[in-house]
């Protein structure tokens, strides 16, 4: 039971190269914390300076009210699991779960009591014997979590442990260690670049991107209210629609909108688009020419490229090219290719950001 | 997936092949030959008449203590250096294997003994051991150490298995450099935040995970030991004093050779020859097993 508080945490590399630039973020008590973002952005950086496998170059880290910045990593309480899980190959299950308990000193009749309900729990009773080359993915995934759990650590701690597996058993997977971080009710810390498993998982997720925070908060809130167009285009799939505010046809319709001098960057979400001849009031309408469509069955993915007026004027450097825009419809219905349709957004499903995109504009 | 080259002639590839296996049959097989024909046979004194004499040589072999010394001695010598060439690689590739300041200089020194010739090592610890010469020689009779390989058999086995065990550190420390940079990172650092300390992790995660490169490196050494110390041998000690450091090999080489005993020299190659097969076969079905951990 755990708070995790990391205050403008940096690191630096002998290099020079500054992998996290000031990352403040505070994770409750048995809370879900989710970092996501691109290969790079640091997210994995940040949590092994966490767990104490990569040194503090500034700032401070805070493990339930003390700061770890030098405690050794066995000495922090906490657990990883790792993305190759690194379970240790010529131990058995058992003795995999069992080595951390070991190492501690704790009396073997507990280790076996410990060993035993965590197998129980992770379906692992029939293969405790078992060595991990005998194991499937999935269940070389679970004894990683069964070496987190018997420690009944402070903090677990995972690093993109999902992205060995199949995608059938990623979601499965996903859903157990939820379930499972519920019960146990342990402060938990989980580094992934996959969004969707970001938006699942998360009671907070924080988005990062270039060793720096975009955005943290409640991943829904988060999805409803970007606040910059990286999290915009990297928070949902398919990605946002953004498009420069520049061209007539989107300018004159935000006219009417009352905020869209400060804007540079209008983003409109695909499935906040119907396909329309009307132009709701204060919402923008674009017409397009469908270029492809992807049928997944419950819905239906068009993507369209925008007409240009001819007389208009090529978008100018630093603007958005006026590219694809991806539209979601329900359903297997939709145009035929080639045809020219309308679509519109109603004002409250409008996002705007400064030119920069680093700043959202409120209505 | 054709799998199979396609050649135009069918003669082709056995032309191909033929360079090799004349190699292999006129200086490996037809030796062997030679050796297993030799060791039943018994020349007279001026090989002038020659007699096929069955298992003679062999039961005299057996019937005789300074053979059956020469094999102790020789298992001993394997043992010991395999043993110490083995540890003291490890050691220095664990210290190698951490990140550090000019570590690719520090790799590059501790693989260059290997390229030394077996004699050439032998002329060069003679240098530094020589009771008269050697360097190292003061320093240990500074010590009160009554250092003369040339007259104590137990100093002059010393001498062979500390040239010898230099010699292969860096083949072995070769071999457990790579088999140290084979253990994902990520198991070392689970044992970390498991609570391992830094001796713990070595003996519970690092050694055993090795095991099958110290069990490959076990069997390399011995076969080298038996065999490859000839040169080291020769130039150091000559088998002496008395016969201190014969071992099988140089017995085949001082009694065919020097004592002109054919037929005895053939029967303990042949000996030899058996001995390689046994522990090539133990070597090929573990590797092959890739040793289970």
């Amino acid at each position: 039971m755990a708070n995790v508080t990391l205050r403008n945490v940096r690191k630096t590399y002998p290099g020079g190269f500054e992998a996290i630039k000031g990352v403040d973020v505070d994770v409750g008590d048995g809370q879900f914390c989710v970092l996501v973002g691109p290969s790079g952005c640091g997210k994995s950086t940040l949590l092994r300076m966490v767990a104490g496998l990569e040194t503090i170059s500034g700032g401070e880290i805070d493990i339930g009210g003390r700061v770890v910045n030098q405690v050794e990593p066995a000495e922090r309480d906490i657990a990883m699991v790792f993305q190759n899980y690194a379970l240790y190959p010529h131990m058995s299950v058992y003795n995999n779960m069992a080595y951390g308990l070991r190492n501690r000193g704790m009396a073997e009749a507990e280790i076996k009591t410990r060993v035993e309900e965590a197998a129980r729990v992770l379906e692992l009773a029939p293969m405790l014997e078992r060595k991990p080359r005998q194991l499937s993915g999935g269940q070389r995934q679970r004894v990683a979590m069964g070496r987190a759990i018997v420690r009944q650590p402070k903090v677990f701690l995972f690093d993109e442990p999902l992205s060995n597996l199949d995608a059938k058993l990623r979601i499965a997977m996903r859903v157990e260690i939820r379930k499972l971080q519920r019960r146990l009710n342990t402060t938990s810390i989980y580094v992934t670049h996959d969004q969707l498993e970001a938006m699942t998982l998360a009671d907070i997720l924080v988005v990062m991107n270039g060793g720096q925070v975009e955005q943290i908060g409640n991943p829904l809130a988060i999805y409803e209210k970007p606040a910059t167009t990286f999290v915009a285009s990297f928070i949902g799939a398919p990605p946002m629609n953004l498009m420069s505010t520049r061209p007539d046809e989107v300018k004159t319709q935000l006219g009417s909108n009352g905020r869209a001098a400060e804007a540079g960057i209008l983003g409109i979400r695909p499935e906040d688009f119907v396909i329309t001849d009307q132009t709701p009031a204060g919402g923008v309408a674009l017409a397009l020419t469908v270029e492809a469509i992807e049928r997944v069955g419950a819905e239906t993915f068009v993507y369209g490229s925008r007409q240009q007026d001819e007389q208009q004027v090529a978008a100018t450097p630093g603007e958005l090219p006026p590219g694809e825009v991806i539209v979601r419809i329900p359903g297997a219905e939709a145009p035929a290719i080639g045809q020219k349709i309308r679509v519109a957004a109603v004002r409250e499903k409008l996002h705007l950001f400064s030119a920069d995109g680093r700043k959202r504009i409120e209505a | 997936m054709q799998k199979q080259a396609i050649f135009q002639s069918r003669l082709l590839p056995f032309a191909l092949v033929a360079p090799q296996l004349a190699i292999v049959l006129i200086f490996f097989y037809w030796p062997a030959l030679q050796a297993v024909i030799q060791s039943f046979l018994l020349q007279d004194a001026f090989g002038l008449s020659t007699s096929f004499v069955w298992f003679d040589n062999y039961v005299e072999l057996f019937g005789e203590p300074a053979y059956f010394e020469a094999i102790v001695r020789t298992f001993f010598f394997s043992f010991a250096i395999a043993v110490s060439s083995l540890s003291l690689a490890l050691l220095l590739a664990v210290m190698a294997d951490r990140p550090m300041r000019g570590g690719t200089l520090y790799r590059t020194l501790l693989i260059w003994p290997y390229a030394v010739a077996p004699p050439v090592v032998g002329v060069l610890w003679i240098f530094m051991l020589h009771p008269s010469l050697g360097v190292l020689s003061r320093y240990l009779r500074d010590m009160g150490v009554d250092w003369n390989p040339l007259l104590n058999g137990n100093q002059a086995a010393t001498l062979v298995i500390l040239a010898a065990a230099w010699k292969q550190v860096s083949y072995n420390f070769l071999f457990f450099l790579a088999g140290l940079q084979a253990i994902p990172r990520s198991v070392m650092e689970a044992a970390a935040i498991d609570g391992a300390r830094p001796m713990r992790r070595f003996w519970t995660v690092t050694f055993p995970l090795l095991s099958p490169t110290i069990f490959f490196l076990l069997v390399i050494n011995i076969v080298y030991a038996f065999f490859d110390t000839f040169g080291i041998i020769d130039t150091m000690t000559r088998g002496g004093p008395g016969t201190s450091t014969v071992t099988l090999v140089y017995k085949v080489y001082t009694e065919g050779l020097l004592g002109g005993n054919l037929g005895s020299s053939a029967a303990q190659s042949v000996i030899l020859m058996v001995l390689v097969i046994v522990l090539t076969a133990i070597q090929f079905r573990f590797v092959e097993r890739k040793v289970t951990y």
